[in-house]
């Protein structure tokens, strides 16, 4: 086995050109497991931790360029503020040793449906950074996930970062797990108001072969709230729209049976986790107007 | 592959190292340091927590590669010569060791955790020694040696003003 240690961005972009079957280590809190069980071998580790470009966090122009080697205990440092969504989906990854090595753009590159930072980046509508030695291209997240455990990334190309324009309104993040540490989400949920815009975000984890929007929950929801004036009222949400809106949230999802719960438990779960965290954030977004 | 990192002070340096072995692998089979313990090898229990670069992290996730030139405090650096750590001390008054296996990673946690919030109440010790399992004192006795450890470790530096 080799292992490539670049200390740049150039260098590590020219090793992956140069063995592009080489696999990226970040934290290792995935990769290392598979090394572990031997559950694969590759011919080449390129080890990312020395590129100092992928640990930078930088905010241009509204929008924050959050590095892929930032590590979860970092973004709930520096971005809870303007990330809360985010920064709530990393509070609940592991246990504080997982935080402070794993990274969003780890997450990323696993791609497992089950990722907790996938719903936040869905509902904020990121933008994810790839970059080979031909050129640096951003896709919108929703098109990054292609299939399970699988993303658009080529072979030559790195994730070098995620782009987010926090949004304006409140955000919310909640997990479905056996215990409130330490689990992989049974199934996962994210929203997101923009009111600037009169729109909504939505992300599903968990809940089919990649994590999705909740696309006619999202138009439903925002039509409502136009329709009655309540983007700048800001009253209270009207009888049964927080349920409506679960329900659709649930008509998205497509999920399995599996080891860690039923497709019914998974499809129910999330319709009462959309109902909740819209209940919340649209609780913060009536308080920020009397505050 | 050769490898040299600094652990508890002191220069290593080892030679033939496999590309793809962990760091937790390293300081116990090829550093003679087994003071971190190795017992799930994917993240889950804690036993194998040491400092890199100041940061606690689990040593069996972390590539031995990473660890070239890094500073690493494993539990056998925490202790001043023959003087137990505070931290180490309070575990052994408390009761908080039966077996012995998830002691280790879980002085290197609370050390960590007492460095970050000299006063922690009982929900911060449980998130934060949320990593690390124990199969044999249910925790009590763990949270109570927390409690202790950082007790004295106030008064110590409160009065000595170390
Ligand atoms: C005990 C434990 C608990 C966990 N709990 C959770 C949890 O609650 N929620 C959750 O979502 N995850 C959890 N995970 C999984 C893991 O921690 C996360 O997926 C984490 O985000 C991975 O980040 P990393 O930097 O450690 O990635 P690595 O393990 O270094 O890499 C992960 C994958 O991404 C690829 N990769 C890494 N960086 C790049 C890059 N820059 N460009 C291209 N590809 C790249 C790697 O090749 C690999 O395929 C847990 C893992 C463990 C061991
Ligand atoms: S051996 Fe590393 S966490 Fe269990
Ligand atoms: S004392 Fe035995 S596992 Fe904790």
């Amino acid at each position: 086995m080799e292992f490539l240690t670049p200390t740049s961005l150039q260098e590590a972009l020219e090793a992956k050109s140069a063995h592009p079957d080489a696999k990226p280590i970040m934290g290792g809190t995935d990769v290392m497991v598979e090394l572990n069980f031997d559950h694969y071998r590759p011919a080449t580790l390129l080890d990312l931790t020395r590129v100092p470009e992928l640990a930078e966090c930088d905010r241009d122009n509204g929008s924050i360029k959050l590095g892929a080697g930032v590590t979860y205990t970092r973004v709930i440092a520096e971005l809870g503020d303007q990330l809360p969504g985010l920064a709530m989906a990393s509070r609940t990854v592991g246990s504080p040793q997982i935080r402070n090595r794993g990274t969003v753009g780890g997450n990323l590159g696993a791609a497992s449906p089950a990722g907790d930072s996938h719903p936040a980046l869905l509902a904020a509508d990121a933008e994810v950074e790839l970059s080979s030695l031909d050129g640096v291209r951003r896709l919108p997240v929703d098109e990054f996930y292609i299939g399970v455990k699988r993303h658009a990334g080529r072979d030559d190309e790195l994730i070098t970062a995620v782009y987010i324009t926090p949004p304006q309104g409140p955000q919310q993040f909640c997990k479905i797990g056996t215990r409130n540490a330490m689990v992989i989400s049974v199934s996962a949920f994210s929203i997101a108001l923009h009111p600037d815009r009169k729109e909504v975000g939505t992300g599903i984890g968990s809940a089919a072969p990649t994590p999705r929007r909740a696309r006619d929950a999202e138009i439903f929801l925002a039509e409502a709230l136009e329709a009655d004036g309540r983007w700048e009222s800001r009253g209270a949400l009207p009888e049964g729209l927080a349920r409506e809106f679960g329900d659709l949230v649930k008509a998205a999802a497509s999920p399995i049976d599996d080891v860690r719960g039923s497709a019914a438990y998974r499809l129910h779960s999330l319709s009462v986790m959309a109902r909740r965290s819209l209940g919340w954030a649209w609780d913060d977004y009536t308080s920020a107007r009397k505050a | 592959m050769r490898i040299t990192t600094t652990v508890n002070n002191e220069r290593h340096e080892v030679d033939d190292v496999w590309e793809g072995e962990s760091l937790l692998y390293m300081l116990r089979e090829r550093m003679g340091l087994p003071g971190s313990k190795n017992a799930c090898e994917q993240g889950e229990c804690g036993s194998c927590t040491v400092y890199l670069d100041g940061v606690a992290a689990c040593a069996c996730l972390i590539a031995a590669g990473q660890a070239e030139g890094r500073d690493i405090v494993t539990v056998e650096g925490l202790a001043e010569g023959d003087d137990l750590h505070p931290v180490q001390q309070a575990f052994l008054d408390a009761g908080a060791v039966q077996c012995g296996f998830c002691t280790p990673g879980l002085i290197v946690a609370t050390h960590d955790l007492l460095a970050r919030d000299p006063r922690p109440e009982d929900s911060q010790i449980r998130e934060s020694l949320a990593g690390n399992l124990c199969r044999c004192t249910g925790y009590e006795k763990i949270i109570d040696a927390v409690k202790l450890a950082a007790g004295r470790m106030a008064s110590t530096s409160a009065g000595g003003g170390a």
